[in-house]
């Protein structure tokens, strides 16, 4: 249920009128530089450069073929789908069943586990990625991407770990306990009675999986240093930028086949990323 | 009740035990071990691409804080926070005061616009803006020229008095929708009645908010507070490839300094892993210090 203060009167139109109009601007100036680089990565370079106006001549849909082969995205693309997708997993199902344990279980030592957890939540990434960086030398797969997948998995937990304690904790001990009295075990409890149960939570956790999966830049830079390979896309785009730095529009098309994806997922799943945002600060 | 003696209740938790296993594990290899051993590499004379190092103790630190680029990019990192925080908390709150309004039809839409920046890389941002900026015919100078605002193209990122607010001011556009919908959570906590009687006894304008509405949100202000000043501290993918600290080291921030003195070979000298866990670490503590402070200010506000 949402709650409204609603200060502008409906009888008060023109206060209404001037308010929407003001935000009307606003809006479009805040866009712009987003449509700017959707626009230009249909134009030529001349047209660029040419003004401010955000309708292409023609669609110059070659710049997407140059990014696509030419500059490698299309690979880079791939790389960032698989890590995406696999850390999701993993992200899922392990702060999943950790959420569940704490949620509805008391056993000696949770109160360490809960505390050390807590402890890393403000830990800099630019802290950690050095001792990452040899760790995955160290285990020799800091030259495919399971090492990148795994590092992208593992940083701190606690706000999934939260979100799914917080929901796990209100299942009402009943159902559990029917679930008991039919005889399974705790890990088809928590398959079979608790996990359907989570739904919204699964689906926060993994947007917010997906959105820091998707869009990371030190880890994946530095993973990739030496490894064009195993590039995702943002550093692909880092690269083209050093690499062709005379080809806008080539870019302007490598930047928007990197962030078009999650425009789309947010505009049709935006109430789960705006769960995910707000549950940092409700906890 | 009688209490089952330890290994019993070990034993009882097995379950427990094997469901934590797994993020423990992640969670040990990723964010625990690397925090143990920054510390130790911080005390190596390290190029980390080598088998080759040497304890040399404290003297990573001791070169650390003598060095200038490093105070500099220690201060230019507040210098950042608390420019940017600030502008986020503020606007953040009167945009979420406005969209939570019912009768505004758009607010939705103008919600989903606003936040639009937040869910697009950050790498991209930052490149993208680097074309914005562009003294040569970018669309930020080319407004400012149409419009007359200026005469003569602005280098916003390549003159070092610009390039620190220019990039301050794309984080803030970049992440002013996470702090929107902060206070919009925040707003939805004021319960229904409280408002409605307020302004049945005639409390209007400022007084409704700054006596009614800021007290029940203040709890809220201090979490939203101590969130967003620990996120200004870690810029780095935005100004690394906006910037990347230049020009002149301008905008060097203190991640930019660990990444340059790790990685960055730039005069063709070996790349110093030791001496960045240093600084590393140094900056790792500062920032907890921050944080734990932050977090008593927190438990006193909440007890008053």
């Amino acid at each position: 249920m949402s709650r409204y203060l609603n200060f502008i009167a409906e009888k008060n139109q023109v206060k209404y009128l001037i308010i929407t109009i003001a935000f009307i601007i606003f809006s479009f100036f805040w866009i712009y530089p987003l449509l700017w680089v959707l626009s230009a990565s249909f134009k030529t370079d001349f047209e660029i450069w040419g003004g401010l106006g955000l309708i292409p001549d023609r669609l110059v849909w070659e710049n997407f073929e140059r990014a696509w082969f030419g500059a490698n995205m299309g690979r880079y693309f791939f790389n960032t789908l698989i890590i995406t997708v696999v850390s999701v997993i993993i992200v899922v199902v392990t702060t999943g069943m950790f959420g569940y344990v704490i949620g509805r279980y008391s056993f000696p030592g949770k109160k360490i586990l809960i505390g050390i957890l807590i402890s890393t939540i403000f830990i800099p990434q630019g802290y950690t990625i050095i001792p990452v960086f040899d760790l995955l030398n160290n285990l020799n797969i800091s030259k495919n991407l399971i090492g990148l997948t795994l590092a992208t998995a593992g940083h701190t937990p606690v706000i999934y770990i939260l979100l799914f304690a917080g929901y796990f904790s209100r299942v009402p001990v009943e159902l559990e306990e029917a679930a008991k009295m039919d005889g399974a075990g705790f890990v088809r409890t928590f398959i079979s009675i608790m996990l359907p149960l989570t739904k919204p939570v699964v689906a926060t956790v993994s947007i917010l999986q997906v959105l820091h999966a998707w869009n990371d830049f030190l880890l994946p830079v530095v993973i990739t240093l030496g490894n064009p390979d195993i590039r995702t896309l943002s550093v692909g785009v880092y690269a083209f930028k050093g690499e062709y730095f005379v080809d806008w529009s080539g870019m302007a098309a490598a930047s928007v086949i990197t962030i078009l994806p999650i425009i789309v997922l947010f505009l049709f799943m935006q109430k789960y990323f705006v769960e995910g945002v707000q549950g940092a600060v409700k906890g | 009740m009688h209490k089952k003696p330890l290994s019993k209740q070990i034993y009882d938790a097995r379950w427990c035990y094997l469901f934590v296993l797994p993020c423990s594990i992640l969670t040990g290899m990723f964010v625990i071990y690397p925090i143990g051993m920054s510390w130790y590499f911080s005390l190596l004379d390290w190029s980390g691409f080598t088998k080759e190092a040497k304890f040399i103790g404290l003297q990573n630190y001791y070169e650390a804080v003598n060095d200038e680029f490093f105070w500099d990019a220690f201060i230019r990192s507040f210098i950042f926070m608390f420019g940017t925080v600030p502008v986020k908390i503020v606007l953040g709150f009167i945009i979420a005061v406005f969209l939570n309004n019912q009768v505004l039809k758009l607010a939705p839409f103008f919600r989903t616009v606003i936040f639009m920046p937040v869910v697009t890389a950050i790498a991209i941002i930052g490149i993208v803006m680097t074309f914005v900026f562009s003294p040569f015919n970018g669309p930020a100078n080319k407004f400012l020229m149409s419009t007359n605002l200026t005469s003569a193209p602005i280098d916003f990122l390549g003159n070092p008095d610009t390039v620190l607010p220019t990039v301050m001011g794309v984080y803030v556009w970049k992440w002013l929708g996470i702090t929107m919908m902060y206070w919009l959570a925040a707003l939805q906590t004021v319960p229904q009645d409280v408002y409605d009687a307020a302004k049945i006894d005639g409390a209007e304008g400022y007084r409704l908010w700054v006596h009614i509405i800021l007290p029940i949100v203040l709890p809220f202000a201090i979490v939203i507070i101590l969130v967003e000043a620990v996120g200004a501290l870690n810029v780095f993918p935005l100004i690394e490839t906006m910037t990347a600290g230049g020009p002149f080291f301008s905008s060097e921030v203190m991640e930019i300094y660990i990444f340059r003195t790790a990685f960055v070979t730039d005069s063709g000298t070996m790349p110093r892993l030791g001496y960045a866990c240093a600084a590393g670490v140094f900056w790792g503590v500062a920032v907890l210090f921050i944080t734990v402070l932050q977090g008593l200010w927190m438990r006193r506000t909440r007890r008053i």
